[in-house]
């Protein structure tokens, strides 16, 4: 076992961990912590995979921002209201389908001859970052989805003040 | 060396924690961050693919970024959602949200 595998088994444990005490822990600030920290794992996973500009903007994006309006979510609206359970009454039926849809994927991926394939040699000392800049604002690139994210982006954030904004008084 | 197995196999199964997650959790906000588990998972599997089949071509990276746009946007409006919610009915849990049940 190389120490990339080795590198790669830890994080994937982690994340995998994290994620399940995400789900299962009543807590939402704890919740909210085990997200960042599975969150975390995945920019790691992106480093192992060379793609460390994504991982940085991974921190930037979900830990420094995502996660931050996750938990203020959950101080505004905890109120008094005690949760008897985490889990709705169909936790079953979620546990079942979710058991299956792993099941069904790990056997798809067993079939698949190309996933014993390994990595290539890359190029390290392309500027993943100025090449990926250039893509999005060619016409030739990804120009029509980068401008519908910048106003999807907009259109999120006027939609938010409105929904979240106070009602006037006599409405 | 790391065969890609190994990344799809760690993204399916983070993806289907997530989807338990936001089928099994009463809590919207907790729902939410099923949800970017979900986009996660999915990020790596692009990720792992641009890696080991497309290294030359960028468009993965733009995938990427475009779907860190849309989670941004989703967890906005989700969590705007949910605080107004919760100021009206002063309950955020999912399934005390019946007003629109027939």
């Amino acid at each position: 076992m190389t120490a990339m595998q080795g590198v790669f088994l830890f994080t994937a444990g982690l994340i995998l961990w994290a994620a399940f005490m995400m789900v299962t822990r009543q807590n939402l600030v704890h919740a909210a912590f085990y997200l960042i920290l599975a969150l975390f794992g995945v920019s790691i996973i992106f480093v192992l995979l060379d793609a460390g500009f994504l991982a940085v903007v991974q921190v930037l994006v979900y830990i420094g921002a995502i996660s931050i309006i996750m938990i203020f979510a959950v101080m505004l609206t905890r109120g008094d209201v005690i949760e008897e359970a985490p889990v709705n009454k169909n936790y079953g039926w979620a546990l079942l389908l979710a058991a299956l849809f792993a099941f069904g994927l790990i056997i798809l991926i067993g079939q698949w001859p190309a996933v014993a394939s390994l990595a290539g040699e890359i190029d390290t000392s392309r500027d993943l970052a100025a090449e990926l800049g250039v893509a999005l604002v060619s016409p030739e690139g990804f120009v029509i989805p980068f401008e519908v994210a910048s106003v999807l982006l907009l259109a999120a954030l006027v939609g938010a003040l409105m929904v979240a904004r106070p009602q006037k008084k006599g409405k | 060396m790391i065969p890609l197995s190994w990344y799809l196999v760690l993204a399916a199964l983070l993806f289907c924690i997530g989807l338990y997650g936001v089928l099994a959790r009463k809590n919207a906000v907790a729902i939410l961050m099923g949800v970017e588990l979900m986009l996660n998972a999915v990020n790596i599997n692009l990720v792992a693919f641009w890696r080991y089949f497309t290294p030359d071509l960028i468009a993965a990276h733009a995938f990427v970024v475009i779907v860190f746009a849309i989670a941004a946007a989703e967890v906005a409006v989700g969590l705007a959602l949910v605080i107004s919610i919760y100021r009206r009915r002063k309950t955020v849990a999912a399934d005390e949200i019946n007003l629109m049940k027939w």
